[in-house]
């Protein structure tokens, strides 16, 4: 479990914070996403998405991180793990 | 895409599965527990790619699976009340009841809508104030707290014509029962990255020190796999046993304090028969007394008996990691997703279907 | 892809003031049925063939293969971003009759009309019917017109048969799929379903896509006058490639190998099949085909339907196998291969 999908925050809706949303871009597609879970969320901020409410924002540095464990991986490091 | 296509890059896929391979010494039994992971393990033919080194295995993580089937049956006799428009996500229609299933039942005239979001069905609500809406609230941690907040919605705009079918589901209890099992041979678990973004890995932690076993909190795309099961095997072949967070980009120990802290006051822990698999102390949620007014099984008394699937269905075995889809004797036969047997089979994350789909082999051609 | 939709159909020409929407009357044979007939649909499709006026239009025929389609349109909502329900039917019959090599020619209208229904937006579909005929070369030559009580369909259903002329010397089926063959898609997949989608109540989101809705026939005349040995040509329609690759596995016998990777799909529908769980693979389109054909001829194919619009974008996606098995592999980015599936039944959205 389950379907959580990265999206970008364009804008944001009311003021309070229970209530408010936002139109969220997905590669194209915009819909709109309830923010009451992300109070601190603004425009620009990646957030994962599911079932119509945002659960949390991407950190992007540690997006990076794990990617460039990967990306640092070369075949002889694999002999010494 | 961003926080997608870079997780999908066959270069680091490769680097991925060739460092697990040379990292384990012998072959390790891992159990995944959510649905999701399920779905991309084998749709993207990393079970395949790992299978020398690493058996792994699919718990019961799909809460479409798990439903019980009482559940189901409730569900069905409410959508065929008279004056009520019933709301569903899209995985529940076609999971078997005792005789039928929803889509079947929309079909001789049911008002049965899927919804993308719960808030959906308080939208309708609104827009149909002659009529009852009922929202079938399934799903673990992950999906409560959407539940929750229109539960909230609801109580603060005092929407009268909006209820909820709740069968929400925890994870930790689960995992809990499967390493207690005497048929155990679970040695280490990917924890459901998406149900941790909501409840953090706190809840883990007793885990790992009573039953001595990895866990690694794990995302779902392809390198977000392949690094939870390598630091899971790495920690294997070191004798540890700790959590490991790889999906900090959206998980943190305490998860998300605000969803949480909604979640405590909407629902309260029951127990949850799990379908296939039976009744689990303190694995469900149901709505707090103060909300109990939105219950729809309570405002419209539904009482149906606990039912059972077919002898022959073995999903709750499946579920459970016992026994893989195809060592089921109906598997692709009696047992296929035109005609399933049981939940395992019909939702594309059920392990059973799942197989059925991505795991035919392809040895033939 | 229609511009279509944005051409003004001008005023109806039946006037609406008594009736504005369709009654069971219009359907009954009378004096509101001939009004309909003679001052929509006659004067909209005007040709030799329905001035006569008979029960039947009579064709000539010349020497060689006859095509002969039919299909039922059925869809809602009637108007999608990109098309309508009328375009479809006939870019839907017009492809049909495309694939088998066939230049499309004749094409009957069935119409079976809901009590109530507004004769405006009947005018708007058949106005559709009639642009959309007109850039396709094809005469609608016949029809027939029904009307039911309200509650009974859905505002207009639509029901066609066409007609086409298969040039002699073509034998374009599956039958003729060889191992080996190259096997072509004309573009990005998805489109279709996805607009549709965006509309529909409990999903809709906001997007500038627009349904692929488009006729064929050009991509595919182009080929043939280029002597190519095309071996078989699939459209794609409402179970996406997946349906029509899996079609065409069981019919031939053949086994087809689809390199995963090679097949494009743009970016919206990338995001909203991320975002409802869909696999882009089972989602409607209506101006795609596939065409399977010797691999020698591969860069020729490519060359010539590059220069057409609608097939602009088309790349080879994969190739016939030499096993009899009737399957439909995939190959992956990270080298699994499994086998593709039909579900029972449409996608539907998931959250796990």
């Amino acid at each position: 479990m389950c379907l959580a999908i990265p999206g970008k925050i364009l804008d944001i809706h009311g003021d309070e914070p229970m209530s408010r949303t936002a139109k969220v871009d997905f590669n194209g597609i915009v819909k709109s996403v309830h923010m009451g879970y992300v109070p601190e969320a603004k425009p620009g901020d990646w957030v994962n998405v599911h079932a119509g409410f945002a659960i949390t924002i991407l950190k992007e540095e540690d997006a990076r991180e794990i990617l460039d464990i990967f990306q640092e991986m070369v075949p002889k490091d694999l002999n010494e793990s | 895409m961003k926080f997608i296509s870079e997780y999908r890059d066959p270069q680091a896929v490769k680097t991925g599965i060739d460092r697990i391979l040379q990292t384990a010494t012998r072959k390790w039994t891992i159990m995944e527990i959510c649905g999701g992971q399920t779905h991309a393990l084998l749709q993207y033919g990393i079970d395949q790619l790992l299978e020398e080194k690493i058996n792994l295995l699919h718990g019961p993580g799909c809460p479409v699976c798990v439903t019980p089937l009482n559940m189901i049956d409730k569900a069905i006799a409410l959508a065929q009340l008279p004056d009520v428009i019933f709301t569903s996500f899209g995985d529940m229609l076609r999971v078997p009841g005792s005789s039928q299933d929803l889509i079947s039942v929309k079909a001789r005239g049911a008002d049965i809508r899927i919804v993308y979001s719960p808030m959906d069905a308080l939208e309708l609500a609104k827009q149909n104030p002659d009529k009852q809406i009922i929202f079938f609230a399934v799903g673990f941690e992950t999906t409560a707290p959407a539940v929750a907040m229109t539960v909230w919605q609801a109580y603060e705009q005092s929407i009268p014509n909006l209820q909820f079918l709740v069968s929400h589901v925890r994870v930790p209890p689960a995992i809990e029962l499967l390493l207690s099992s005497p048929h155990n041979t679970i040695q280490g678990f990917l924890a459901a990255g998406h149900v941790c973004t909501v409840m953090g890995y706190h809840e883990y932690e007793p885990i790992v020190k009573k039953f001595k076993i990895p866990i690694v909190v794990t995302g779902f795309e392809p390198v977000d796999l392949l690094q939870g099961i390598y630091l899971c095997v790495k920690q294997l072949e070191q004798g540890q046993s700790k959590i490991e967070n790889p999906y900090s980009r959206s998980v943190i120990r305490e998860g998300n304090v605000s969803a949480r802290e909604l979640m405590q006051q909407i629902f309260k822990i029951t127990d949850r028969n799990w379908r296939g698999i039976g009744t689990i102390q303190n694995s469900g949620l149901k709505l707090a007394e103060n909300f109990q007014h939105f219950d729809a099984e309570r405002r419209f008394q539904m009482n149906t008996e606990p039912v059972t699937d077919p002898d022959i269905c073995i999903s709750g075995l499946v579920l459970q990691g016992i026994h893989k889809p195809d060592h089921c004797p109906a598997f692709g036969t009696e047992c296929t997703p035109d005609h399933p047997l049981g939940a395992t089979m019909v939702s594309s994350e059920g392990a059973c279907a799942a197989y059925y789909h991505y795991r035919n082999l392809a040895a033939n051609v | 892809m229609s511009g279509d939709s944005t051409i003004n159909p001008g005023s109806c020409p039946i006037p609406i003031e008594k009736y504005p929407h369709i009654v069971m009357a219009h359907g009954g044979g009378g004096r509101l049925t001939r009004q309909l007939i003679n001052d929509m649909f006659r004067s909209a499709f005007s040709n030799d063939l329905l001035e006569r006026d008979h029960d039947s239009a009579v064709i000539n025929v010349e020497s060689g293969s006859i095509a002969f389609t039919t299909d039922s349109f059925v869809i809602h909502p009637l108007f999608f971003p990109g098309g309508d329900i009328g375009e479809l039917a006939v870019y839907g019959t017009v492809n049909d009759l495309s694939m088998s090599g066939a230049i499309p020619k004749y094409i009957s209208l069935g119409l079976i009309l809901e009590e109530g229904f507004a004769i405006e937006t009947l005018w708007q579909i058949i106005s559709s019917i009639k642009l959309a005929s007109e850039k396709c070369g094809v005469s609608i030559v016949t029809g027939d017109t029904k009307v039911v009580e309200h509650g009974k369909c859905d505002g207009i259903y639509i029901n066609t048969t066409g007609i086409g002329f298969v040039p002699d010397g073509l034998t374009i089926s599956p039958a003729s799929i060889k191992p080996g063959d190259a096997i072509l898609l004309s573009g990005d997949i998805g489109r279709h379903g996805i607009s549709v989608m965006a509309k529909r109540e409990g999903l809709e989101f906001e997007t500038d896509l627009e349904s692929d809705c488009a006729p064929l026939h050009q991509a595919v005349k182009a080929l043939i006058n280029a002597n190519l040995d095309i071996h078989c040509m699939r459209d794609l329609t409402r179970g996406g490639l997946a349906a029509a690759l899996i079609e065409l596995a069981e019919t031939s016998n053949y086994s087809i190998e689809i390199n995963e990777e090679s097949i494009p799909v743009c970016d919206p529908v990338r995001g909203a099949c991320e975002l409802l769980g869909f696999d882009p693979k089972y989602v409607a389109n209506e101006g795609r085909f596939i065409i399977i054909l010797p691999k020698e001829q591969q860069e020729k194919a490519l060359s010539i339907l590059k220069t057409i619009p609608v097939s602009s974008n088309t790349v080879p996606i994969g190739k016939t196998l030499n096993t009899k098995t009737s399957q439909v592999v995939l190959l992956n980015a990270y080298g699994s291969r499994r086998i593709l599936q039909l579900f029972s039944g449409e996608q539907l959205p998931r959250i796990c």
